[in-house]
C-alpha cells in the first residue's frame, strides 16, 4: 500500500503558525489562554502551538495533556488501550480559554471523550478545538474551531500523522487500507 | 485480560502495565472529582464467600469510582450459607447480567473453577482465595514498593534487584504466595523467614530464599521488610508453642525496627495483630506504607477492573 | 449356570497360546483348535485375548444408602463393561456393612442383578467409626462368607484395634485390607503434598502418612501371624516399606489403582475436581515406582477403587468436591496403557494381577481360574488393538467421574461371559431383561 504525503514538514510549520495566529486573534490576545494537547501527538502540536504563541506575542501560555481514554465510549470494541499521562497546569483551567489540540478530527468521539475529561479538571469560560488534519466523517455534532488543513477522505483510507518528537519526522499522509 | 485469577500467569509486561494503569488511575485520584466515566453501564459483582470487609470495600471503591454499578453479594446469611453451590450461584449472577466477577472464597482455586466452569461469562477476578493467591493484595505490595523506589518516575519500571523479605506464616498465606510470584516476575530478591512449621514443604522451586532467623534477615538490611498476620486458629494447633514465643522469634518488634535501615519499606497487608507480628511502633513508624497499601489498593483494583472490562477480548496478556 | 454352550473360536489365552474354547453349563469343557461347533453359538475371536474374568478387589457400589452414585445393578453392568466378573463391594454403604444382614443383602442383590458377582467386603469395625470391631465372625459365617474386610475410606488408625483386628480374622482365614491413612497427618488434605501442592495451596496429604501407617501394619501383621492387604498403594516410599515387609516373610499383598499407575498431581494444576481422590495423585517418580512394583511382584494386583459420585459431588471447588474416580470401565485398558504397552507385564501377568490373584486374597473359589478344561466359565476376551479417546460413551455406571474422559487408551473389553453366559456380547452390554432370562434358564 502506497502512502500519498500530503502536508510535508514546511506546510506543517506553516499551518501551525497560522493556527497560533488564529488563536491569539480570536482571544484578542493571548490572556486566560491555555493549549491542552490530547495524547500522543495533539501533546507535541500544543507544545509547538505555545512556542509560535510565545514568537507571536511574546506571552508563555500554559500547556497541558490531557489522555481521554478512561472517557472513551468504545472501550469494549477496540483492544485494550494503556491510558497515558495526563498532566494539566495546576489552578487555572477555572476560567480559562481552553484549547484542545489534536492531530486528526475524525468521528468526533475522541473530542466528546476530552470535553468529558477537561471537565474533571475546572470549569473553563470557553473551549476551543484546534487540529492539524479535520477528515469529515464526523458521527458527533462537534467541529473544529481551528483547522491545519481539511482533508476530505475516504473510510476506508488511513490518515498518518507523524511528528518529529515521536516518529522522528514532521509529515501527513494518506494510505488506502482497502 | 479475560480474568485475573492469579500472579504466576502474570508475565513481567503484563505487570508492569497494570502498575503502570494503576499510576494513571492514582493520579485520576487526587482531582476534585475522582469519579471517571470508564465503567458505565458495566456491572461488577463482589462475590465474597467469606467476610473481608477492607478487601470489598477497596474493590467497591475502585469499581464505583470507575462507575460501574456494583452488587455486594455476601455468603453470610444468604442462600449460599443454605447451602445453594457455586455453580448456581455463578448461574444466577449471570442472570443478573454481571460483566464482573470479584470472588473471594475460602477454597483454593474457587475463582479458577468458576473462571472455567463455562457457568458465568463473566470476567473473574480474584480477591483471594483459600491459601492460594490473592494477586491485587500482591500488585499493591509492588505498586507500593515501585512507587517508594521510584516515585513519580515509576512508569514503565519493575522492581529489578530490590530485596523484599516476607516473614511469618507463609504456609496458609496467599498473601506471600501472590507476592513469591509477582516481585521475583519483576525482578526482586524475595526471602520467606517463618518458623519451619509455617513454611510449606515442596518450595524448591520457589523463586526465593528460605530461612528461619528473622534477625539475620533484618541486619541484612531488605528494601521491604513485609510482616504477614498471624491467624488466631494456628495458634492452637501446634505451629508454634505460643503467641509470646512467636512474637519473640518472628515478630518486628521495636529492637528489630531500630536495626533496620531508614530506606526500609514496612509493610503488612492488614488487618494488623498488633504486639503479635508488629509492634505498635514499628506498625506506626514513618517507614511503614500500611496506610499507603490501603490507597494504593484501590488504584490498582481501578486497574485491574479496567482491563478485564474494557477491550474487544483480542488482548494477548489474558 | 446355564444351559446354553458357546464356542469361543481362534481366541488367544493370556499363555499366548491360540485355541477354541467351548463352554457349556458355565463350565469350559474343551480347548483346542478346531472344536466342532455342535450345538453351540460360535463367537470368532480371533485377534482377541482371552483371560480369565477379571477380579475387583476395591469397588464401591453404594447401595444400599447412597443410590443417587451407583446402584449394585449400575455397577455390576459397569464391571461387566470392563470385563469384570467379580467385584468386591466396599462396605462404607448407609448402613454399613457391618452386619450379616447387610453383607447378606448386598450379595443377594448382586445375584439378583446377574452381571457379576457380587462379593461383600465386611467393615472392621462398626460403622466404620474406628472404636469396636465389628461382628467379623457373624460375617465371615453368613451366607456372603466374608473374607476380606476393611474400613476403606477410613484408616484403622488405633494400633490395638488393627492388631485385634487382625488376629481376630485369623479365625477365618480372612484378610484386613486396609486404607493407610495417617487421619492426624492429613486433616483437610486436598492433594499430595509437596511442590504443587505449595503452589496451588491446597492443604497436603504427605507421602509418609501413608508409608507409616503400612511400616506399623506389616510390623503388627508379622507380630501376630496375620494376613493384611494394603489397599491403593501410592507412594515410592510404600513399596519400598513393601519390599522390605515381603523380603522378611510377612503375610501382606497389596494393590493399585489404574489412576495411580497412569496419573500425576500435575493434573491437580487446573483445580479440576475429576482429579481428586484419596489417596492423592501423586508425583511422577511414584507413578513409574509402582508400575515396576507390579512388574516385579512387589505389588500383587491392580484394583480400581471404582467410586461413583453424581455430578454436583464433581461440579463444584475442590475442596468442598468427593473424593473418587470410576474405574471398572477403563481399569483393562489403563494396564495395558501402563504395564503391557511398555512392557513390564505380559498378559499372562495381567491375568494374575487383575484375575487370579485378588480372587486368591479374597479366598473366593470359582473366579480367578486359568482358563482350563473344568474351570468355571468366567472369561473376557479382549481386543488390544484399537486405540481412541476413552469417552462417557464408555462408561456404563450410573456416574461420569472418570479421570480419563478425553485421553487416548488402548484397548476394547468385547466379550464377558459371567457363569457361562455373557453378560458383554460383542461390545454391548445386554439388557438386564436377557441376564434375568439366563439366570432362570440356570
Ligand atoms: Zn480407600
Amino acid at each position: 500500500m502506497a502512502a500519498r504525503t500530503v502536508l510535508h514538514e514546511a506546510d506543517i510549520s506553516r499551518a501551525l503558525t497560522r493556527i497560533a495566529h488564529e488563536i491569539i486573534e480570536s482571544n484578542r490576545g493571548p490572556d486566560g489562554l491555555i493549549l491542552v494537547g490530547i495524547p500522543t501527538r495533539g501533546r507535541y502540536l500544543a507544545e509547538r502551538l505555545r512556542e509560535q504563541i510565545s514568537r507571536i506575542s511574546g506571552t508563555e501560555v500554559p500547556v497541558g495533556t490531557l489522555d481521554v481514554t478512561l472517557y472513551r465510549d468504545d472501550l469494549g470494541r477496540q483492544p485494550v488501550r494503556s491510558p497515558q499521562p495526563t498532566q494539566m497546569p495546576g489552578d487555572v483551567v477555572d476560567g480559562a480559554t481552553v484549547v484542545l489540540v489534536d492531530d486528526v478530527l475524525f468521528s468526533g468521539r475522541t473530542i466528546r471523550a476530552a470535553l468529558d475529561a477537561l471537565g474533571d479538571h475546572g470549569r473553563p469560560r470557553a473551549v476551543r478545538l484546534a487540529v492539524l488534519v479535520d477528515r469529515g466523517h464526523r458521527e458527533l455534532p462537534i467541529r473544529p474551531d481551528f483547522v491545519g488543513k481539511n482533508l476530505p477522505s475516504a473510510q476506508s483510507e488511513r490518515i498518518n500523522v507523524r511528528v518529529t518528537e515521536v516518529d522522528g519526522v514532521d509529515e501527513v499522509s494518506i494510505e488506502d487500507r482497502a | 485480560m479475560r480474568h485475573l485469577l492469579s500472579t504466576r500467569s502474570l508475565d513481567r509486561d503484563a505487570a508492569v502495565r497494570l502498575l503502570d494503569i494503576a499510576e494513571d488511575m492514582a493520579d485520576t485520584q487526587t482531582r476534585e472529582v475522582r469519579k471517571l466515566p470508564t465503567l458505565r453501564g458495566k456491572t461488577v459483582v463482589n462475590l465474597f464467600f467469606e467476610d473481608s470487609t477492607r478487601t470489598r470495600m477497596s474493590f467497591e471503591a475502585a469499581a464505583k469510582r470507575l462507575s460501574a454499578d456494583v452488587i455486594n453479594f455476601s455468603a453470610k446469611g444468604s442462600s449460599v450459607s443454605k447451602g445453594e453451590s457455586l455453580k448456581d450461584t455463578a448461574q444466577t449472577l449471570q442472570a443478573i447480567g454481571a460483566d464482573a466477577v470479584v470472588i473471594r472464597h475460602s477454597a483454593s482455586g474457587a475463582p479458577q473453577t468458576l473462571a472455567d466452569s463455562g457457568w458465568i461469562q463473566a470476567g473473574v477476578l480474584n480477591a483471594g482465595d483459600g491459601t492460594h493467591e490473592h494477586p491485587t493484595q500482591a500488585l499493591l505490595d509492588a505498586f507500593t514498593m515501585r512507587r517508594r523506589r521510584h516515585g513519580a518516575a515509576s512508569r514503565g519500571r519493575d522492581l529489578d534487584g530490590f530485596r523484599v523479605t516476607i516473614v511469618g506464616d507463609v504456609l496458609h498465606s496467599r498473601v506471600a504466595r501472590s507476592n513469591v510470584w509477582l516481585l521475583s516476575t519483576l525482578g526482586a530478591e524475595v526471602t520467606l523467614v517463618g518458623p519451619p512449621t509455617l513454611m510449606p514443604l515442596g518450595t524448591a522451586a520457589w523463586p526465593a530464599t528460605i530461612g528461619y532467623d528473622l534477625d539475620a534477615a533484618v541486619d541484612a538490611g531488605p528494601d521491604a521488610l513485609m510482616m504477614l498476620r498471624i491467624q488466631a486458629e494456628r495458634m492452637n494447633d501446634a505451629y508454634f508453642p505460643n503467641a509470646r514465643e512467636y512474637s519473640r522469634l518472628w515478630g518486628l518488634d521495636d529492637r528489630r525496627l531500630s536495626r533496620l535501615p531508614g530506606r526500609s519499606i514496612v509493610m503488612h497487608p492488614g488487618p494488623m495483630n498488633r504486639g503479635l507480628e508488629i509492634s505498635a511502633r514499628a506498625a506506626d513508624d514513618p517507614r511503614s506504607s500500611v496506610l499507603e497499601q490501603v490507597a494504593n489498593g484501590v488504584s490498582v483494583r481501578m486497574a485491574a477492573l479496567y482491563l478485564l472490562l474494557s477491550g474487544a477480548g483480542e488482548d494477548p496478556t489474558s | 449356570m446355564t444351559t446354553r454352550a458357546f464356542l469361543i473360536t481362534g481366541a488367544r489365552l493370556a499363555d499366548g497360546r491360540t485355541t477354541d474354547i467351548r463352554i457349556e453349563a458355565g463350565r469350559v469343557t474343551e480347548l483346542g483348535a478346531g472344536l466342532d461347533a455342535r450345538g453351540a453359538e460360535t463367537i470368532d475371536a480371533s485377534g482377541l485375548i482371552a483371560l480369565p474374568g477379571l477380579v475387583d478387589l476395591h469397588t464401591h457400589l453404594r447401595e444400599p444408602g447412597y443410590e443417587q452414585s451407583e446402584t449394585v445393578l449400575t455397577g455390576t453392568r459397569a464391571a461387566a463393561a470392563g470385563g469384570f466378573t467379580t467385584v468386591f463391594a466396599m462396605a462404607n454403604t448407609s448402613p454399613v456393612a457391618d452386619t450379616a444382614g447387610v453383607v447378606e443383602q448386598e450379595l443377594a442383590l448382586g445375584e439378583a442383578a446377574g452381571y457379576a458377582r457380587v462379593q461383600p467386603i465386611g467393615a472392621v469395625t462398626v460403622g466404620l467409626q474406628g472404636e469396636r470391631l465389628a461382628e467379623l465372625g457373624a460375617m465371615a459365617r453368613s451366607r456372603a462368607a466374608v473374607r476380606v474386610f476393611s474400613d476403606d475410606g477410613f484408616c484403622v488408625s488405633d494400633s490395638r484395634l488393627m492388631r485385634r483386628a487382625l488376629e481376630y480374622v485369623k479365625t477365618v482365614d480372612g484378610v484386613i485390607a486396609q486404607h493407610a491413612q495417617d487421619p492426624a497427618l492429613t486433616v483437610g488434605a486436598q492433594m499430595n503434598e509437596g511442590t504443587v501442592s505449595a503452589e496451588l495451596g491446597l492443604t497436603g496429604w504427605p507421602a509418609v502418612a501413608e508409608e507409616s501407617i503400612i511400616a506399623r501394619d506389616v510390623l503388627l501383621a508379622e507380630h501376630v501371624g496375620a494376613r493384611l492387604h494394603v489397599c491403593h498403594l501410592s507412594t515410592a516410599g510404600s513399596v519400598e516399606v513393601l519390599r522390605w515387609a515381603k523380603a522378611r516373610g510377612a503375610q501382606v499383598t497389596a494393590e493399585v489403582t489404574p489412576h495411580h499407575l497412569l496419573l500425576t498431581e500435575e493434573l491437580v494444576r487446573g483445580y479440576d475436581p475429576r482429579y481428586k481422590v484419596n489417596p492423592p495423585l501423586r508425583r511422577q517418580e511414584d507413578v513409574d515406582a509402582l508400575r515396576l512394583a507390579v512388574a516385579d511382584g512387589t505389588i500383587d494386583i491392580v484394583a480400581t477403587d471404582h467410586a461413583p459420585h453424581p455430578v454436583e459431588a464433581k461440579e463444584c471447588e475442590w475442596p468442598a468436591a468427593a473424593n473418587g474416580m470410576v474405574g471398572l470401565e477403563s481399569a483393562l485398558s489403563v494396564v495395558q496403557a501402563t504395564l503391557v504397552d511398555p512392557g513390564h507385564v505380559g498378559w499372562s501377568d495381567v491375568a494374575r494381577i487383575l484375575s487370579e490373584a485378588p480372587a486368591r486374597i479374597g479366598r473366593i473359589t470359582g473366579q480367578g481360574e486359568p482358563i482350563a478344561v473344568g474351570s468355571t466359565a468366567e472369561i473376557t476376551l479382549y481386543d488390544p488393538s484399537p486405540v481412541r479417546p476413552f469417552g462417557t460413551d464408555r462408561l456404563r455406571g450410573q456416574a461420569v467421574n472418570s479421570p480419563f474422559i478425553g485421553t487416548e487408551l488402548p484397548g476394547r473389553v468385547v466379550w464377558t461371559f459371567h457363569d457361562g453366559y455373557p453378560t458383554l456380547a460383542d461390545g454391548e452390554l445386554r439388557e438386564p431383561d436377557d441376564i434375568a432370562a439366563e439366570l432362570v434358564r440356570a
